[in-house]
């Protein structure tokens, strides 16, 4: 079945107007990788029947990366021309599956006039189980098999979002196992504030690598991730490794989308 | 007797005096920061300073080091109730001057101090050994060595003498009045203090009644000098600690950590370029003189930053949590922290010294904190999460770069690139905004 994906716009010409706006992110438009991510969770919205659009073409970097490089002017002008768009078409709330966005639409963006609810595809999924829109019932995909994952700074220590990705880990009946360093103690991947962007400093080792030798100790079947750019890390930890074939690095809503065949 | 009195009165209001002076310094030198909020909230305030200051909570993450301070920290506070009486004693000439009237919950009180003390001084020893013997990695980093490793054994040698100033005092004392000779009372028996009823007479037994007399005001003396030496050492050490961890967590950033302040006067900036009606001549009254964009120095930063320089204790809790530091790059957030501190200490003697215009040419970005130490950190929040006192480095790393990449254009090299793929084509990558998209229709 072909992915049902509406924009705001087209919405709006219908003189609907979605529960939801999902905010795809740069790296859920342009990212290979992260493009997968964002299709799992259309197809969870599409089989839970969300009411949702994204903003598609009209739709730009949140300016997280420039606020954490420091360029506060590039931010806020991003900032505010996003605002006029989601504030355009009357934006009540919105899910993203990159915590970078998230935090930023969340905590930065009301002082500059963005005022929203604002939730992470985690906690949006947790909310359709809990609805009983979407059951992972009899779902034997992961069934036995280990888990573990990796907090997103950025959702984790930033917002205090711990619980939503491992309790829909748990639903899979899947045993989680936790890292040394995890939920507030959990090790960064070495992408945040604009790390992602550039080569590291001198040091003698990557950041990703540290992390993925922290995943590698649970000897779990897959890192369960809920960032994009914290996948990016992981998966090329486990590279660096040559891991790949005994560890798989996925997204929560991939997990969730295999797990309920969509 | 006359003479002590009046020695005990000229000492206490010297010392006292000259702490009092310090405290007005360091209060001085954090005004120097800029204004932020930081007094909404009061209960929730309030409720983070009795968990976080008084409770301790945070340092429970580290379950040994926990016990041994906590010992200490109640060791240390509680002993303060016997500081009272040495005051008491010291101005009125009497010696134990609550003994008689207290009776046994003098004897409980004292008994309970010297428990503590017992447990303080076996934690004191195992922080020496920790820092001298088993050089534990954070406590013995490149930023440690010299004056930060020496002042942290300097304390710890400080609370031995008080504690063995203490223990000389309390033993004489069960020893003289055993031989009903004591200051406190012409009775004769044991005070039945826990721990000294059973030190004195072990150590000091032998001795005869003068040098017992004399050692019970060795004893005396030495624990009131320790105690105003002590105080007005605390302005000039990492141990001040103990006093401004109370009002650090109580002004604690009470927002979500992901949240970075918004700068207001960019705001401005930003709603003239997008309002097409605005006029760019057009002057605001009100407007204050634009100040510089970010941090260059420690007046750039907030006063909170600067509150969080003098508190840290340089436990290093947040540089052993650092996923760069941990990686060999040379960024510490407790570095940032000191050298904070001791850029504020300089710039604050210079201003009293030359004026509100002083300028020496040095700066804290640059002369203290290097360009390479800002870059390697990825704002993951952990030394922010991880400090035991709510301290933030984070802010004042995010500043220091807000004014190399505004002021200074000095950027590294690909997040030029990234800022400007933003500026253009609204994604980090070169990618079109118009095929944002096209996901949707791939395979």
């Amino acid at each position: 079945m072909s992915l049902q994906v509406p924009t705001m716009a087209e919405k709006i010409a219908k003189g609907e107007s979605p529960d939801i706006l999902f905010w795809v992110g740069c790296a859920g438009s342009f990212d290979d990788r992260a493009k997968k991510i964002t299709k799992a969770l259309v197809k969870i919205l599409n089989h839970c029947n969300v009411s949702f659009a994204v903003l598609g073409t009209e739709e730009s970097c949140s300016g997280d990366p420039a606020k954490r490089a420091g360029n506060e002017f590039t931010f806020q002008m991003q900032a505010m021309m996003n605002i006029q768009v989601l504030n355009g078409y009357e934006v009540k709330k919105i899910v993203t599956a990159c915590p970078h966005c998230f935090n930023t639409l969340k905590n930065e963006y009301p002082e500059l006039g963005g005022n929203y609810e604002v939730i992470h595809h985690t906690q949006l999924i947790q909310e359709l189980i809990n609805q009983g829109k979407l059951s992972l019932q009899n779902s034997e995909t992961f069934k036995g098999k280990k888990i573990t994952f990796h907090d997103p700074c950025y959702l984790g220590r930033a917002n205090d979002v711990y619980e939503a990705p491992r309790s829909l880990i748990e639903k899979l009946d899947a045993e989680l196992v936790e890292m040394k360093r995890c939920k507030s103690k959990g090790l960064c991947c070495g992408a945040g504030g604009a790390q992602m962007f550039k080569e590291a400093e001198k040091g003698n080792k990557e950041i990703n690598i540290e992390r993925t030798e922290d995943a590698l100790e649970t000897s779990s079947q897959f890192i369960a991730t809920g960032c994009p750019f914290c996948n990016t890390m992981m998966t090329d930890g486990i590279k660096n490794f040559e891991k790949e074939d005994s560890i798989k690095v996925l997204d929560v809503a991939e997990l969730i989308a295999n797990a309920a065949d969509l | 007797m006359t003479i002590q009195i009046i020695l005990f009165g000229l000492i206490s209001i010297a010392g006292i005096g000259f702490f009092a002076y310090n405290i007005w310094k360091i209060r001085d030198n954090i005004r120097i920061g800029k204004d932020t909020k930081r007094n909404d909230k009061k209960t929730e305030r309030i409720k983070t300073m009795i968990l976080v200051a008084f409770g301790q909570k945070k340092m429970f993450s580290r379950p040994i080091a926990a016990f041994l301070h906590l010992c200490l920290y109640v060791a240390f506070v509680i002993t303060q109730i016997e500081l009272i009486e040495i005051l008491a004693d010291g101005l009125s000439g009497k010696h134990r001057l609550f003994s008689n009237s207290l009776g046994s919950f003098y004897v409980f009180t004292i008994s309970f101090i010297e428990i503590l003390s017992v447990a303080a001084f076996f934690a004191t020893i195992i922080f020496l050994a920790r820092r001298n013997l088993l050089k534990l990695p954070r406590l013995n980093m490149k930023e440690m060595m010299g004056w930060p490793t020496k002042d942290a054994n300097l304390i710890l040698i400080f609370e031995l003498i008080l504690l063995v100033c203490i223990f000389t005092m309390n033993g004489t004392d069960e020893v003289l009045f055993n031989r009903g000779i004591s200051h406190a009372s012409d009775v004769q028996g044991s005070f039945g203090f826990t721990i000294s009823s059973i030190l004195g007479p072990l150590f000091f037994d032998s001795m005869s009644n003068s040098s017992l007399l004399i050692l019970e005001r060795i004893g005396w003396w030495g624990h009131f000098l320790m105690v105003i030496g002590f105080l007005n050492y605390l302005p000039y050490s990492k141990h001040f600690h103990i006093l401004l961890a109370f009002p650090n967590t109580y002004y604690s950033n009470l927002e979500k950590k992901g949240k970075f302040d918004n700068m207001q006067s960019v705001t401005n900036e930003v709603k003239l370029m997008l309002d097409p009606s605005a006029d760019p001549y057009a002057v605001d009254p009100n407007a204050t003189p634009p100040s510089r964009f970010g941090a260059k120095d420690v007046n750039d930063l907030t006063w909170k930053n600067l509150m969080d320089a003098y508190t840290c204790t340089e436990c290093g809790r947040c540089t052993s949590s650092c996923p760069a530091n941990v990686t060999g790059k040379i960024l510490s957030p407790r570095k940032i922290m000191m050298d904070t501190r001791d850029r504020l200490v300089e710039y604050g003697d210079g201003k009293r010294k030359n004026g509100k215009d002083f300028e020496d040419g040095k700066s804290l970005l640059g002369d203290y904190i290097t360009q390479e130490e800002l870059w390697a950190c990825t704002s993951c929040n952990a030394c922010v999460d991880e400090c035991p006192v709510n301290i933030d480095p984070l802010s004042i790393i995010i500043d220091l770069r807000r004014f190399l990449v505004m002021e200074e254009s000095k950027v590294p090299n690909e997040l030029t690139g990234m800022l400007t793929n933003i500026e253009n084509n609204g994604a980090p990558w070169q990618f079109s905004q118009n095929d944002r998209l096209n996901w949707a229709n791939e395979e």
